[in-house]
């Protein structure tokens, strides 16, 4: 019902509007005095809400950054959990101003929603999660196994792509959200469930004995998980962007929650820059020159964050592997700020 | 030529004028085509404005991709489907798979509703008692949650293919479904196809010369054991002839799953059961009211004839009921067929979930995808609903009404 009242949406926007997608998505948010940011409708670590209704998470946290440049208050986000397949048509249709939903980017995507990555947040790939029991140790040894996947995402091509490619036989089964899909594979509907690495860790501890399901060694593909906004608004597109290298570059330079006051006080050139007493660079941006310290206080750095929420300081102590700086033999790289 | 004087002058402007402008005559035809002509042209605009927009925000438009190839694959297919074709074929196989839900839907509705119906009107108690539960029960729990009920109900009642239940060694229940044995064609299988055909009409043409000489001379003529003859041994006779028409690949235990032979999905159980057994609650209903909407008097003069009550029901009242019966009976089949839609929370690959589902997040084209499979469910009720207007008409023609 979603589906169709999202798709109606765009179909009257586009259809009646006089001119294409705003270009002031920094104005509304600001005039709304509110972020509106698409989450999944829970995935621990990424985005879940607790029993009081709070969202936590990886994803979550980037939306938070934003809020806090932009209103110095991370808890002025509105929170709109969305299934797979509703993600692309809410932010098309303006329902959402950015799309924090462990996203994979694909040429595919970045070219024909009318939307653009604005980086990696968490550098993914797909995995198979079995019960112990099987006494499976690899994925090569699925053939004629029934699977369990979300419906509307890359993970459904990718084990497509990779039984064909091994010339296994498999049976898939779709669910239209991720618990329903936990929910089959618990109910022994299928032997195998796939997702993300980082979702079967985080859905291994929904389940009701975790010890009984092991994850395989394999990983299918590649997963860059980013945030998403809408196409034609550049400004807003640089703000999404940079509030990810400004937590990335916070961390090389060692700046956290609870030091960033410190570190705004030193005489470091590089440290004067990045948190706001020396150029304008908050205000190129449309911010404020403190857009940094900002960010920092809501969250903490990349570090912090990963740590808080999927790293070795939560339930999923899933390491930091590709997802380390770069100058720790991984992937999180920022441009510099200056 | 006296005659031809007396015939109405031709009548087609007039028709015109009545059809399109009702009572105000010609101006009301100059209305109607103004109001169409500016309708015709808000669409254009619609559709225009949102192509301009949709390109000016580079989301992709159009229709061409469904040439384009899907790249997943789906658990139910009627047609041969492989990850490698198109997303029309998607479509194809999705809609054929609400097709069949629905169709094995409204039959066992139908069947059950009948039976349930009759029962609550039965005079035996402890029926009517248990008709009466059934109704109230089942028509006032949502349906989701039964399909829910029934799909978790199904799946935790059942062991894994390892453990399954086996029936006679060839069928075999597990969780991932009921395996049977499926017939592959064998050389005798052309001849027994065209035998059988042809029993089945000559079946029918002998039954419609029987009623037409029950009806108009008022003989009887018993018929069954050439029926029999036709559709039995006939069939029999030629398998001896020319062989056996098939024979059967019987499913075995393969790693995890069953090869060979054919499956049913537990999905498609419980969305045809909870579809079915929902449905028939309200159909039950419906054919109470049209049963009792038949005067009693009708039934009583079929029990002075000698008439047992099924002979009389089956005979005389439920041929006179089926006229107030059908067109709410309509609306239940269109009912469960826009509710098979639901089959998405339960992993089902209907028209919604493999097309409206998968294929819209994969190309991200909701306008498109969305507006065909409205126009499919749109089409599907149309056409049912005509196919009922039919059989209510020869009904009622029939009942002379």
């Amino acid at each position: 019902m979603k589906r169709v009242t999202l798709a109606l949406t765009l179909a009257f926007a586009a259809g009646l509007t006089a001119q294409a997608a705003d270009a002031q998505t920094l104005k509304t948010v600001k005039d709304r005095g509110m972020l509106s940011c698409g989450v999944s409708q829970g995935l621990p670590g990424f985005s879940s809400p607790d029993d009081k209704g709070n969202w936590t998470g990886l994803d979550v946290d980037v939306c938070r950054a934003i809020a806090g440049e932009i209103f110095n208050d991370p808890t002025k986000v509105k929170f709109v959990p969305l299934s797979a397949k509703d993600r692309f048509t809410a932010l098309q249709s303006g329902e959402i101003d950015v799309l924090s939903r462990n996203t994979t980017w694909t040429i595919s995507r970045d070219t024909s929603l009318g939307a653009n990555f604005t980086g990696v947040t968490y550098y993914d790939g797909q995995g198979f999660m079995v019960k112990k029991s099987l006494k499976v140790n690899s994925a090569l040894e699925l053939n004629s196994a029934s699977v369990c996947v979300q419906t509307g995402t890359t993970t459904e091509q990718n084990l497509a792509d990779y039984f064909k490619a091994n010339n296994m036989k498999y049976e898939v089964i779709a669910f239209g959200t991720n618990d329903e899909t936990v929910k089959a594979y618990e109910a022994g509907r299928c032997d195998v469930f796939t997702t993300d690495q980082s979702g079967l860790y985080a859905n291994r501890l929904k389940l009701a004995n975790p010890g009984e399901h092991m994850v395989l060694p394999e990983i299918i593909s590649k997963e860059p998980l980013g945030p998403m906004v809408r196409h034609g608004d550049d400004q807003w597109f640089d703000i999404v962007k940079w509030t990810l290298f400004a937590l990335i570059t916070t961390e090389e330079l060692g700046v956290t929650a609870k030091n960033v006051d410190e570190k705004a006080k030193l005489e470091n050139p590089e440290l004067k820059r990045v948190l706001g007493s020396d150029g304008n660079f908050g205000e190129q941006l449309g911010l404020t020159k403190d857009w940094v310290v900002r960010i920092v206080k809501a969250v903490g750095n990349y570090g912090e964050m990963f740590d808080r929420n999927v790293g070795a300081g939560s339930p999923l102590a899933i390491n930091r592997g590709l997802n380390n700086l770069w100058n720790k033999g991984g992937l999180q790289y920022a441009p510099p700020i200056r | 030529m006296s005659t031809e004087a007396r015939k109405p002058p031709a009548q087609i402007a007039l028709k015109i004028r009545r059809v399109l402008g009702g009572k105000t005559g010609w101006n009301g035809i100059a209305v109607q085509f103004a109001f169409a002509a500016i309708l015709g042209w808000i669409a254009y605009e619609i559709v225009s404005n949102a192509r301009t927009n949709l390109e000016n925000q580079h989301i992709a438009a159009g229709f061409g991709f469904l040439r384009n190839n899907a790249g997943f694959d789906v658990n139910q297919t009627l047609i041969s489907y492989t990850g490698s074709d198109t997303f029309l074929r998607v479509f194809m196989v999705g809609l054929l798979n609400t097709l069949i839900v629905s169709v094995v839907g409204i039959v066992f509705a139908t069947t059950i509703g009948f039976i349930v119906a009759l029962c609550r009107l039965s005079p035996n108690w402890l029926l009517s008692r248990i008709g009466e539960l059934y109704v109230e029960i089942i028509r006032n729990l949502p349906l989701l949650f039964q399909i829910l009920f029934w799909y978790l109900a199904v799946l935790a009642a059942l062991p894994n293919p390892r453990q399954s239940i086996s029936l006679l060694g060839i069928f075999f229940v597990s969780n991932r479904g009921l395996v049977v044995p499926s017939p592959i064609a064998e050389s005798g299988f052309e001849a027994f196809l065209a035998v059988l055909a042809l029993g089945i009409v000559a079946s029918l043409a002998l039954r419609f010369y029987a009623r037409r000489a029950l009806f108009q001379r008022g003989h009887l003529i018993r018929i069954w054991p050439y029926v029999l003859g036709l559709l039995f041994w006939l069939p029999l006779l030629t398998m001896l002839v020319f062989g056996p028409p098939f024979s059967f690949e019987l499913p075995q235990l393969k790693g995890f799953n069953f090869a060979g032979g054919s499956r049913i999905i537990p999905e498609f159980v419980a969305l045809a059961l909870a579809l079915s057994t929902y449905t028939a609650a309200f159909i039950a209903e419906i054919v109470r009211a049209g049963i009792l909407s038949v005067h009693s008097g009708q039934m009583e003069a079929g029990a002075s004839l000698g008439l047992s009550r099924g002979t009389t029901l089956r005979l005389i009242v439920v041929p006179q009921a089926m006229r107030v019966i059908v067109p709410p009976l309509t609306n239940q089949y269109l009912n469960l067929t826009k509710n098979s839609s639901l089959a998405v929370a339960i992993g089902y690959p209907d028209l919604v979930s493999v097309f409206a589902g998968t294929s819209l997040s994969q190309t991200g084209q909701a306008i498109e995808i969305i507006a065909m499979t409205m126009g499919v469910y749109l089409l599907i009720s149309l056409i049912t609903s005509a196919v009922m207007s039919i059989y209510g008409w020869r009904i009622s023609r029939s009942l002379g009404a």
